[in-house]
């Protein structure tokens, strides 16, 4: 029987990884994702998690570690935010193309400066083009279902290849949820034992991370793009083996009342939830809008999403971070290039909003909303707006 | 040298874990230390390197020079991706999962990717106290870009980047002493060794690589490219290296000074900095800076490895361990 119980999220999400059975877990604490880390390192020093916790002394070390930790074939995690993700970020780049399945949950953070340890998007907006699977989690839930599926997802000898499972820092990391555990057993059933088929190993010597002379530079990064591409497949794939087995369903982009709503939202990350409370009060009030939440961020879902918005009129997205003298919002601009060469095509507005731990509220979003149908209607020529700044 | 021939090939195994065929300049002195340092081992063994010389002249798709499992990934995280590689077998091992039989870690690097740039992750991983051995090939600047200085460059010498002028007679820093660093994390073993003492380097490594725990060995190798010296010499510049006291040979066993070579008197520097072109420019003053500071940094290391034999002594006369004057 699977249990529900209350529990703070990055204590949840420990245990998650405690239920894929890691080998090694390699992490450099930094705030917030401070909580996920010290579980760990408790479920270990307690006998509750069979694997090796390397404390390193850096973010950089900690991902350099787990390089060489997934090259010896062991099941690695890890885990940080914001300036540790910014400090690992040569490292970051290595593991996709040596294929080495690192899983790693990132507590979303702003990056400095100004210092702020609140949520928005621009750690993991720094990652964008790491060649990551990259998932976005919007609750609890989610981030237990989706560390499991993380690891199914990435050691599929199709795939082979990092994930990363995002979680908005503080409004994930530090609140307690009711959350459903599935049970070892079903968790064992539902992920095989992790075989990597290139293993560092004296027996049968392997060379990894050559150099590669221009002759051969581009081969490998195409052989990349296929690789990451062909993953979404995969990505569904596991998705749905897992509603069967633990009954919860995702998909790359999820719908809340989207379709063939005239005016549709899309969020990325925990503010979805208050978004969908807005959405749901303005469907009472009989306004004719939708909304729908990215969940899958990379490999980027561009057929889901026009499918999706085939009889949209207006696209209002929310971005938590600013591509800075560039097109504004990271997700927006993204979007408007999956339908820029569309027949049939909504008009796209960007917003930026939520930066540095700042709230948007149900009444924020409702506001947000019809703001974005007024541009819309206006023709306004303006890239984005800042929502809520005082200028 | 007669005898030589007649020995070696009974002393050293023939295999060779460093094949030939590599990228590496005419009379490298840091493929030749690489070459026997992996010669002393048998294939029980996983290499980690830095980014530089060794790596660059070694791999390029789809060729190798290694016999053995091999990974390159960045610069300055060779010793992290080790402690990754051991933590990794650690637990599989511990879990019943397939892993190789005594598998042992290596990690190499550059004087860069030790000294300067990679220091903290070394540091790291000899703290947590990883089974592992890293190799430090000192080839006193950054060779694969270019000849740059880095901290392990000597005092006096020319580089791209502290190059001799008008305002300038070259490296202004001493260098760095990287295996004093590496012995003051209290690890079980630290050595000192070069090419041109080929069975000193080769036992250093192997005994570093037998020690349960972190271990460091740090080999001067001699880069004729680099310190502008003739191909044909880079084995006397090693020799004369250590018979300078330039770079002693020693060895710190659990925080014990042994000395590897007895030389009853130095040579002097000159004899060491005239046959290469990088302190060519150097005036009397400043060899003669060099020579103090040599014998300085001699006297000292020679006081820590006496200290040692005298503690020794007294503690088989008396039988009871009592505290060495110092
Ligand atoms: C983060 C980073 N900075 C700089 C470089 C450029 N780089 C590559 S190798 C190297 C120097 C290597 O010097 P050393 O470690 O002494 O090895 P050598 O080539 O001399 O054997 C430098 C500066 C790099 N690859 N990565
Ligand atoms: S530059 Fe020096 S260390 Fe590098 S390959 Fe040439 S001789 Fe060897
Ligand atoms: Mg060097």
């Amino acid at each position: 029987m699977a249990t529900r119980v209350g529990i703070e999220v990055s204590i949840a999400i420990a245990d998650a990884v405690k239920l894929a059975n890691p080998d090694v877990v390699a992490a450099y604490p930094i705030t917030p994702q401070t909580h996920i880390v010290e579980h760990l390192a408790e479920l270990v020093a307690n006998g509750e998690l069979d694997a090796e916790y390397i404390p390193v002394e850096s973010e950089h070390s900690a991902m350099s570690a787990c390089l060489g930790s997934a090259a010896a074939g062991a099941r690695t995690f890890t885990a940080t935010a914001s300036q540790g993700l910014a400090l690992m970020n040569e490292v970051v780049y290595v593991a996709a193309p040596m294929r080495l399945p690192i899983i790693m949950a990132v507590a979303n953070r702003a990056l400095s400066s100004p210092l702020s340890i609140w949520c928005d998007h621009s750690d993991l907006m720094s990652v964008r083009d790491t060649g990551w699977i990259q998932i976005i989690a919007e609750n609890g839930q989610q981030c237990v279902d989706n560390i499991i599926c993380a690891f199914r997802i990435g050691e599929d000898q199709r795939v082979l290849l990092p994930v990363m499972v995002h979680l908005d820092g503080f409004t994930l990391t530090h609140v307690i949820e009711p959350i459903t555990f599935p049970e070892q057993s079903d968790v064992d059933k539902f992920l095989p034992p992790y075989k990597f088929p290139m293993p560092l190993n004296p027996d049968k010597p392997v060379a990894m991370g050559d150099f590669a002379p221009p002759v051969i530079f581009t081969e490998t990064k195409w052989a990349q793009e296929m690789n990451i591409r062909a993953s979404k497949k995969v990505v569904v794939e596991v998705w749905d083996k897992y509603e069967k087995a633990f009954g919860r369903k995702y998909s790359p982009v999820e719908k809340h009342h989207s379709d063939g709503a005239k005016v549709v939202l899309m969020t990325m990350g925990s503010v979805g939830e208050t978004a969908s409370v807005a959405i749901d009060e303005m469907r009472d009030e009989g306004q004719d809008v939708g909304q729908i939440r990215l969940r899958l961020w990379r490999p980027f879902p561009f057929e889901e999403l026009r499918e999706t918005l085939k009889d949209t009129d207006v696209l209002i997205v929310l971005d938590r971070a600013i591509s800075f003298g560039g097109p504004g919002g990271p997700v927006a601009s993204e979007v408007k290039a999956a339908f820029y060469d569309q027949a049939k095509k909504p008009r796209i507005v960007s917003f930026v909003g939520g930066l540095g731990g700042r709230d948007i509220t149900v009444a924020g979003f409702k506001d947000m909303v019809k703001k974005g149908t007024e541009i819309a209607k206006s023709g306004s020529k303006n890239e984005y707006e800042i929502y809520g700044v005082r200028e | 040298m007669e005898k030589y021939a007649v020995y070696v090939p009974r002393l050293v195994k023939k295999r060779e874990n460093f094949a030939p065929g590599h990228r590496a300049c005419i009379g490298c002195g840091e493929a030749l230390a690489v070459r026997l340092a992996f010669k002393a081992l048998d294939n029980n063994v996983v290499v980690t390197n830095a980014t530089g010389c060794i790596e660059i002249i070694a791999s390029q798709l789809p060729f190798t020079t290694w016999h053995l499992p091999w990974i390159h990934t960045l610069f300055e995280n060779a010793a992290a991706v080790a402690s990754g590689i051991e933590a990794g077998y650690k637990a599989m091992k511990r879990k019943g999962m397939a892993v190789p039989e005594n598998a042992k870690v290596v990690a190499i690097g550059g004087d860069g990717a030790t000294s300067d740039i990679g220091l903290q992750a070394i540091s790291g991983a000899l703290e947590r106290g990883h089974d592992f051995t890293y190799i430090c090939f000192d080839n006193e600047a950054y060779m694969n870009t270019g000849i740059q200085r880095s901290s392990a460059t000597p005092f006096g010498a020319a580089t791209t980047t502290s190059p001799a002028g008008k305002k300038s007679f070259g490296q202004f820093s001493w260098k760095k002493n990287m295996p004093e660093i590496a012995a003051a994390h209290n690890i079980p073993y630290v050595a000192t060794a070069t090419h041109g003492y080929p069975f000193d380097l080769m036992a250093k490594v192997r005994k570093a690589v037998d020690t349960p725990g972190p271990a460091y060995v740090h080999i001067l190798s001699v880069c004729p490219t680099g310190w502008r010296s003739a191909t044909d010499t880079v084995n006397r510049q090693s020799r004369l290296a250590v018979q300078t006291g330039v770079f002693p040979l020693y060895e710190v066993e659990n925080g014990q000074y042994k000395m590897s070579i007895n030389l009853p008197k130095l040579r002097p520097v000159k004899d060491y900095l005239k046959i290469q072109g990088r302190f060519r420019h150097l005036s009397d003053d400043i060899i003669q800076q060099i020579q103090e500071r040599v014998e300085l940094e001699y006297q000292k290391l020679l006081e820590k490895a006496n200290n040692v034999t005298k503690r020794a002594k007294s503690k088989s006369k008396t039988g009871t361990a009592k505290a060495s004057a110092r």
